[in-house]
């Protein structure tokens, strides 16, 4: 295949290239793309169908045809929502993603603005310091950080996530913050230093609203990876009422041998919505905060 | 001239200020203020933690139960257990094959989505939904995919295309659970690796491939000479992270098999949870962890020395 192409390429005489520009495209391109988002895609088409589909045909592939749905069904999505703590379960998702959202904003923001623009001795070495944070995960910090919740006694409680979930939301957001704080230019700050304002106002009316885009791009990324965590709120939560969407789908929707696959997809499909939809109205902050933190 | 705006200007802000305001305009003061949170949560949170990780590794404590210094004994209790050279063994194997695919994929992926096509926007944000999506989530998916009786793939292969006559059993034997598992990872993974490398991709300058162009490099070669080490100090970056979470993967193995068949499938990170959150044996599912460690270090060093270095022989050859 790639040999056709090349020696198309190295003789590319005019016969050739008209072969080339289309089918070659198609090909080359397009099919194998349309591939890869179908198999990319697929998993939440699976999902999104076998949550409306009535029991009947979801175990009878035989005279249902299994891609499709004859007569959609939300008795799913009704038991999940009336019979199970599933609201509940939103509720403290979204009260923790939140929470940890802001805490790490905050204290990632002013951590920022110290390295870059308060300029001090190390400051490149706090930078560094922050930052090799982020490469320590999770599963080696999960069994002596529940000692640590147990005996802040904040075991069980939504509050050891909101606390915990920093650590490696801090990092990230801390070093995209720099380099947001780095475009800004600093004539600005020195304009206002010259004018007699304080270093706290030139943060909160000057760098901050110039640094809105970074910040957003922040806000979106601790969002979703706090909505996404699963090892911490495993080994934290116990009760079922304070449990997280992901936690409390595996844990309290899977019963006994016989799934319940409709329930438990209309749980998945309900769980994966906001941070969908919270993830399609910023994808251009969210995109700019993934490449940009590679690129730096 | 700007002396005596001076006062009617600032008065109101430098009358007022007492004290607190000039100790906020102390900068010593300032920096450590400003940047207490952030490390005091990293300190107590992540610091204290993974040094009091190292201690329990060195004792017996349980849950409910102070533990005492008792040396090497659960390292020593690890080397002879046959499931922790398992979980190792399997931690590597997911880790290689997953990353190869990843990277293959994820590479392959993000050069196509470098042309220009219509909806190329739009397609790059649907890329990225995998991603985007709690993994237990779209675990939750793939273990309904996977399902003995009624997966999707099997009645593919076998009342669509005929190709086999009984189900495929997906997670019911050790390695096919295994294959099935990494096939997840990948899937999970190609997004993030396409989204980061097409950044990379967008950095090299169109001017190199119009000059190996001209000279008349083939489209293998412009990627094997221009595209390939241009992208590698991306690519060692990316990678490193990669192996990193890949290597430390819990979600994906606990949501879909839970460590079976017959605990095949035990990444390291599962063993610990099992031993030490479940099992209750705080001491031991620590050392397990930190069993993790020395891995991550080597993988980290190899993979962005290795890749590093190429790239720096390359640019010393180039120059």
């Amino acid at each position: 295949m790639t040999d056709v192409v090349a020696s198309n390429v190295a003789s590319a005489t005019p016969d050739t290239m008209a072969w080339d520009s289309r089918t070659r495209r198609v090909v080359m391109i397009y099919l194998p793309l349309a591939c890869f988002i179908l198999i990319l895609l697929f998993p939440f088409y699976w999902m999104a169908i076998t949550s409306f589909k009535p029991n009947a045909e979801l175990l009878n592939y035989k005279e249902h045809n299994p891609f499709w749905i004859t007569s959609p069904t939300l008795a799913h999505i009704k038991h999940l929502l009336f019979e199970t703590s599933y609201p509940r379960w939103l509720k403290t998702t979204m009260l923790v993603a939140i929470g940890s959202t802001f805490l790490s904003l905050f204290a990632s923001t002013l951590a920022a603005y110290a390295i870059e623009r308060l300029r001090f001795r190390g400051s490149p070495y706090v930078g560094l310091g922050i930052y090799l944070a982020y490469l320590v995960p999770p599963s080696i910090l999960f069994i002596p950080l529940a000692t640590v919740i147990v005996q802040f006694g904040l075991f069980d409680s939504p509050l050891a996530l909101i606390l915990v979930y920093p650590t490696f939301l801090v990092p990230f957001c801390t070093w995209l913050l720099i380099g947001y704080f780095k475009s800004i230019p600093y004539e600005l700050e020195e304009c206002a230093l010259v004018d007699g304002a304080t270093r706290l106002q030139i943060l909160w009316r000057i760098t901050l609203p110039l640094a809105v885009p970074g910040l957003i791009s922040a806000g979106i990324f601790s969002f979703t990876l706090s909505w996404n965590e699963f090892i911490y709120a495993l080994a934290f939560i116990q009760s079922g009422a304070n449990k997280t969407v992901p936690v409390a789908i595996l844990t309290e929707l899977v019963t006994g041998d016989v799934y319940q696959w409709g329930a438990l997809m209309a749980g998945s499909l309900l769980g994966s919505l906001p941070v969908a939809l919270f993830y399609s109205l910023f994808v251009d902050y969210y995109v700019s905060s993934l490449t940009g933190a590679v690129k730096e | 001239m700007s002396v005596t705006t001076f006062p009617s200007r600032g008065g109101a802000a430098l009358q007022r200020p007492g004290r607190l305001a000039r100790l906020f305009d102390y900068k010593p003061f300032l920096i450590v203020m400003c940047l207490a949170p952030a490390i005091g949560l990293l300190l107590v949170f992540l610091t204290y933690p993974l040094g009091l990780g190292i201690w329990l590794a060195f004792t017996d404590t349980t849950i409910g139960q102070r533990g005492i210094y008792i040396g090497l004994e659960n390292f020593q209790y690890l080397l002879k257990d046959p499931l922790w050279w398992n979980a190792v063994f399997y931690s590597i194997f997911y880790t290689a094959v997953a990353t190869f695919g990843k990277f293959a994929l994820g590479f392959w992926l993000a050069l196509l989505l470098n042309n220009h096509f219509p909806f190329k926007s739009l397609i790059r944000a649907i890329v990225l939904l995998p991603w985007i999506v709690p993994t237990v989530l779209s675990a939750l998916a793939f273990w309904w995919i996977y399902d003995p009786q009624f997966s999707i793939i099997s009645y593919l292969l076998v009342d669509v295309l005929h190709l086999r006559d009984s189900n495929v059993d997906f997670l019911g034997s050790p390695w096919p659970a295994r294959f099935s598992l990494i096939a997840a990872n990948i899937w999970r993974g190609i997004p993030f690796v396409a989204i980061s490398l097409l950044a990379g991709l967008q950095t090299i300058s169109p001017s190199l491939y119009e000059a190996a162009m001209l000279d008349g490099a083939t489209s293998w070669q412009r990627f094997r000479y221009i595209t390939f080490p241009m992208m590698m100090p991306i690519l060692a970056i990316v990678m490193t992270f990669s192996i990193i979470f890949t290597f430390t993967d819990f979600q994906l193995v606990y949501a879909i098999t839970r460590g079976g068949p017959v605990n095949s499938t035990h990444l390291l990170a599962t063993l610990a949870f099992q031993r030490g959150i479940a099992g209750g044996e705080l001491g031991e599912g620590a050392a397990i962890a930190v069993s993790m460690i020395p891995f991550l270090v080597f993988a980290t060093l190899f993979s962005y020395f290795g890749l590093a270095r190429r790239k720096w022989q390359q640019g010393e050859a180039n120059d």
